[in-house]
């Protein structure tokens, strides 16, 4: 076992439905430092939710095991009490998450109130509303969520999941409902929480450019596994796998990049495609590159596993050498 | 003749506690085969832009200046013009798919609501059209027979677009037509609106708050804050060179992934954007501008001429000739 906050090994969660068994998550390892942000990035239905879900103890494993700070998630009452006081979550729309007749200060007070954290709750909501950016917090606490705006809402939830002094933040789209003026300001909050309070976070998102902002290590994920996984500058300027590769291609700035944009929307776990997963979609199949390296086979036959390619960098192609 | 035509635009909301200036004095034009970006922060007055072309304002609302849709005044205009304008002259694509959809009938049936309505097309005519339209975004046409619900975010999207084209306006108002939208399926409809200017000449106002996207789309950008217009120019240099303090925040916001300045550096805005209803005296941006000096709290500045066809309104910039025609 290494220093890490977060390990996970194997994880799998499947849901049945009408439809058959859904592979949500898929075999998933993923370890998270103590002072890391980790950008976990892919489109809907990827499976991402689920994953987090499954940290916060809210979907029960199917195979595999995730460990918090050494100790198992699982779902029995207690662990998962304690659980959620060193794993926190930050909701992508601060105001769908704010109760609109809680004032500010009560928001923030609740998970004090439910963990019995000890101190003073006046103090402690403080000192969360201004770590939070939120100052001076005797402006904000009598105030209600319809009286700030959006950035200022988003704060005050990332100010209720710090109060609780978490290990460990999982922030969903934290700046995707958020103006483009507000983004940078919410970014530089989470980088500053790892920076000076030494929290891991796990950012997931759909925007590249947030995992240069400020993501340590990224993770793609493509329906229920990771297809490429390291360091934030070496995956950005050195992908591997072609489904990273495409979604580098349609962030708009890139236009020295020529774009590959995939047809169709992610596919349905529930029908997850033969040998590599991605191959319906990949254009390396379609172009005949992947016939032309003499993989096709396998591309369609042969199941792909992460592969170390570099110093922090794996990936799961058949196609790269 | 221009598609659209904004003459000195002022649009003011009336509400019990008062009346809001949303928007303060904006001129635009957009000609056929023309792609003009529209972009600022919510409550900068954007969309009550895209509702006033149309005339979807509340009743009360004080409109001033002029609004030209193929040169014809909108607010002079009869009744059954409007009906006529708002789908045939100009239509719209709102954000959220969802809301804008009924849930309760078939999408094909929604489309062809609007062809028969605005045309003497006969019933098999319009089923054949709502396939035809379908295909043209994208879409098998047997996706006729679905209800919203059973289409994913991005394929209720490509209806609404459909939707907008069923009778074929000349000019097309895109409301943050892809914000809700993943990566993969925001460039799939920011191509298709690509597509659709090229192939058919067709307009378009391209309204959202992520520049970045405009820039990739629009030929022209208009970056609005506290509703009015403090940028505009072509697009690659209003995003590649700000003049307006503000644009330069905004395009800084999204960062290029390569360039090292903004690796582990987000840059952001500090503060709020304004409250219409009580904006800050001056330029309505020093409040927030790191090159603000103290004139600007007291001087309102007017777009000034900046270069060939870019314009900014800061103190800033030096006035053409030395007279302020502000």
């Amino acid at each position: 076992m290494g220093d890490g906050l977060l390990e996970m090994r194997d994880v799998s969660v499947t849901f049945s439905s009408r439809r058959g068994t859904v592979r949500a998550v898929d075999g998933v390892s993923l370890d998270v430092r103590a002072g890391e942000v980790l950008a976990l990035v892919g489109e809907s239905g990827c499976g991402k939710t689920t994953l987090i879900r499954a940290i916060l103890g809210l979907e029960p494993l199917t195979d595999g095991s995730i460990l918090v700070e050494g100790k198992p998630v699982n779902q029995r009452q207690r662990t998962l009490r304690d659980l959620r006081r060193r794993v926190q979550m930050v909701f992508q729309d601060p105001t769908g998450a704010l109760n609109p007749r809680h004032s500010i200060y009560d928001a923030v007070a609740e998970g004090i109130r439910i963990h019995g954290v000890a101190g003073n709750e006046p103090d402690l909501v403080a000192g969360a509303l201004s770590r939070a950016g939120l100052r001076p917090p005797e402006n904000y606490m009598p105030r209600f969520p319809h009286e700030v705006s959006g950035g200022q809402r988003q704060r005050v939830l990332i100010a209720g999941a710090i109060a609780l002094e978490p290990q460990l933040l999982l922030a969903d789209e934290p700046v995707a409902s958020l103006d483009a003026s507000i983004r940078g300001e919410i970014l530089a909050l989470l980088r500053d929480l790892v920076d000076q309070h030494g929290l891991g976070i796990i950012a997931v998102t759909h925007d590249l450019g947030l995992a240069w902002n400020i993501a340590d290590r990224i993770a793609v994920m493509y329906l229920g596994r990771i297809v490429e996984v390291g360091e934030a500058e070496e995956v950005l300027a050195n992908p591997q796998h072609p489904y990273t590769k495409a979604l580098l291609s349609v962030v708009p700035e890139m236009e020295r990049l020529e774009q590959q944009i995939l047809t169709g929307e992610t596919p349905d776990p529930s029908r997850i495609p033969a040998g590599c997963r991605f191959h319906p979609r990949c254009p390396l199949v379609a172009s005949g590159e992947a016939e032309r390296l003499g993989v096709l086979g396998k591309c369609t036959g042969v199941d792909v596993e992460l592969v170390q390619r570099g110093a922090g960098h794996w990936s799961a192609c058949h196609a790269v050498p | 003749m221009s598609l659209l035509e904004l003459r000195d635009l002022h649009i003011t909301y009336r509400s019990e506690r008062g009346d809001v200036p949303a928007v303060r004095g904006v001129s635009l034009t957009i000609d056929p085969g023309e792609t003009v970006g529209l972009a600022g922060e919510s409550g900068c007055g954007k969309s009550t832009i895209a509702g006033a072309v149309l005339r979807l304002l509340p009743k009360q609302t004080l409109i001033g200046g002029q609004v030209l849709l193929d040169g014809e005044d909108v607010y002079q205009m009869k009744p059954g013009q409007l009906r006529a304008a708002r789908w045939t002259s100009a239509a719209i694509v709102f954000q959220g798919a969802l809301h804008a959809l009924n849930p309760v009938q078939r999408v094909g049936k929604q489309i062809a609501e609007a062809i028969l309505l605005h045309s003497s097309h006969s019933k098999q005519v319009a089923t054949q059209r709502v396939g035809d339209l379908l295909e043209r975004v994208g879409l098998p046409p047997h996706r006729a027979r679905a209800y919203p619900h059973q289409l994913s975010g991005g394929q209720r999207q490509r209806v609404l677009i459909a939707l907008a084209l069923a009778c074929e306006p000349k000019l097309l108002i895109a409301d943050e037509p892809t914000t809700a939208l993943d990566v993969m399926v925001q460039a799939q409809v920011l191509e298709l609106l690509a597509e659709l200017q090229r192939d058919r000449g067709l307009g378009l106002l391209f309204i959202t708050h992520d520049l970045s996207v405009l820039t990739s789309t629009c030929e022209r950008l208009a970056v609005m804050y506290a509703g009015r217009i403090v940028e505009d120019g072509p697009s690659h240099d209003v995003f590649g060179t700000p003049e307006h303090p503000y644009s330069a925040a905004l395009a800084r916001a999204f960062p290029t992934i390569g360039d090292p300045a903004s690796r582990m550096n987000p840059t952001g805005l500090a503060g709020d954007p304004p409250n219409p209803a009580n904006l800050p005296s001056g330029c309505p941006f020093h409040p927030r501008c790191d090159k603000a000096i103290e004139a600007c709290s007291a001087t309102d500045v007017e777009l000034r001429q900046v270069g060939v066809a870019r314009r900014a309104a800061c103190i800033h910039i030096p006035v053409e000739g030395g007279i302020d025609r502000g």
